[in-house]
């Protein structure tokens, strides 16, 4: 099926600054684990050490959170979106 | 046929707007949406805003332009010179006045019949809960992750909604959070990312503009969460990409499941959010630990003893072009692809802006096999404090 991912800003340079990148996957899981494969600095960032999606990063299939689909097993359509939605919070310098 | 005389009043408040209000107010006044009654309601209202920089600018602008009656605004900070780009409450000759205080001239000029209470002090656990009690609705213009937890958190334990923004280089969000059932933050992000992971806006740059349109959007939601009309955004993110101009929408769900707002709730007091979000105390644990460093005065000693050091410069070209350190440039995110352009045998010092990027440059080449490696302690900013003022700090 083939799904565009959409890039948040915040990690858009480890995705060779895009915006967004198509797929052919048949579940979101599969086109995260397309994404990370070719990007592979994007791994640490969407993923924790033993292979679980981070909970700052929420996951999107059109406009529903995939935690209340089948998760990384939802199956996608011809057309569909994933979107990637990290925490932001602006401001501070550390 | 009742003969009026002198100003109306709403029968169920008591309350009346005075002459002046009706001029003031005409515009809202004509439109049914909001009325006499929505006015009156707005007068009523109490809301508090936690911080009065991007988000709180525009946010306490338009609350006081519509009438909001109390407006509390908490802000320990002082302005900043950096802050003008985008914090449009202040003016040039603010710049070193604390926060609070230029925005409660500002505010109080635009509408000096509201009241305006300032807390100059920063969002603890400690003051949470007794300031937010005063208030019907919390707005969170915050720029940190352990405040937006705080903030969440008590909001949820004293039942407020919370109108959120937040806003990244050219990308915003804005939802209301704990409104009739709908989710909190926590529903949506259960944890928060350690730091290090996601940048900020003194990294990552901002558009001076973006803060003032999701400020705007969040002073709208709390408009209508005053009246009472339209929809809000509980339960839907709304997503903004400036460089598109787009926005979009996400479904929020509450989650049964939430430690704070869900159906077996674990969290029944406020906690150390620092901690929570891998933070001691007022700074971050820096990855600077154990990374070998060399302050600004050391390495300008080294240099005029003419030892022949490499300076390693890992910011991105465009910062280059604002100043350097004639070093030889390899940006942070292109420096495993290019480590071969440095030679192991020779002493480097890694510099960026404020010494966070190069330490972790240290630490990669480090675990490259490089031994002698230094990171530039404070960066391109402390050596603009320390050895040369000429270079322009950004």
């Amino acid at each position: 099926m083939a799904v565009k991912l959409e890039i948040p800003t915040a990690l858009r340079q480890f995705a060779g600054k895009q915006a967004s990148v198509e797929f052919n996957a048949a579940t979101v899981g599969d086109a995260l684990k397309q994404l990370t494969g070719t990007y592979g600095d994007l791994r640490k960032h969407l993923y924790t050490e033993d292979g679980r999606i981070r909970s700052f990063v929420n996951i999107y299939l059109n406009d529903e959170d995939i935690r209340y689909l089948q998760k990384e097993n939802t199956p996608t359509k011809d057309g569909d979106t994933i979107s990637i939605v990290p925490s932001i919070a602006g401001g501070k310098g550390i | 046929m009742p003969i009026i005389t002198g100003t109306p009043a709403v029968p169920d408040t008591g309350r009346t707007l005075s002459q002046q209000d009706i001029q003031r107010y005409s515009r809202h006044l004509i439109m049914p949406e909001v009325g006499m009654a929505g006015q009156l309601k707005l007068a009523k209202a109490k809301v508090l805003m936690i911080g009065a920089g991007g988000l709180g600018a525009p946010l306490g602008l338009y609350l006081a332009a519509a009438g909001v009656g109390r407006l509390g605004v908490v802000d320990f900070d002082v302005v900043d010179f950096t802050n003008l780009q985008r914090q449009i409450t202040f003016s040039t000759s603010d710049v070193g006045r604390p926060k609070i205080q230029a925005a409660k001239e500002r505010l109080a000029g635009v509408n000096p019949s509201i009241r305006i209470d300032t807390y100059e002090t920063r969002l603890t656990s400690s003051n949470a809960l007794d300031l937010f009690r005063e208030y019907d609705i919390i707005v969170d213009g915050t720029d940190n992750f352990p405040t937006r937890y705080l903030v969440n958190d008590a909001c949820v334990l004293l039942n407020k909604p919370n109108v959120y923004g937040s806003i990244f280089r050219f990308e915003g969000q804005s939802t209301v959070f704990h409104y009739q059932g709908g989710p909190c933050y926590r529903c949506l992000y259960p944890e928060p990312p350690p730091p290090g992971l996601v940048p900020s806006c003194a990294e990552g740059g901002v558009l001076g503009v973006l803060p003032g349109i999701v400020g705007a959007l969040q002073a709208m939601e709390t408009i209508k969460l005053i009246l009472g009309t339209g929809e809000p955004l509980s339960g839907r993110l709304l997503l903004f990409d400036a460089l598109g101009m787009r926005f979009r929408e996400l479904r929020l769900r509450r989650n049964p499941n939430c430690p704070v707002c869900g159906d077996h709730p674990t969290i029944h007091e406020l906690m150390d959010y620092e901690e929570f979000c891998g933070i001691r105390g007022e700074e971050y644990v820096p990855v600077t630990t154990g990374i070998p460093e060399i302050t600004p005065r050391e390495l300008k000693a080294r240099l005029d003893r003419g030892d022949d050091l490499f300076i390693l410069d890992v910011r991105e070209p465009h910062e280059f072009q604002i100043c350097h350190l004639n070093g030889h440039l390899i940006p942070l995110g292109e420096l495993p692809k290019r480590a071969s352009e440095l030679d192991s045998s020779r002493e480097i010092v890694a510099h960026c802006r404020s010494g966070k990027r190069s330490a972790e440059a240290v630490k990669f080449l480090q675990q490259a096999g490089f031994r002698k490696i230094w990171n530039l302690k404070g960066g391109i900013l402390a050596w603009s404090d320390e050895v040369d003022p000429s270079v322009p700090k950004y």
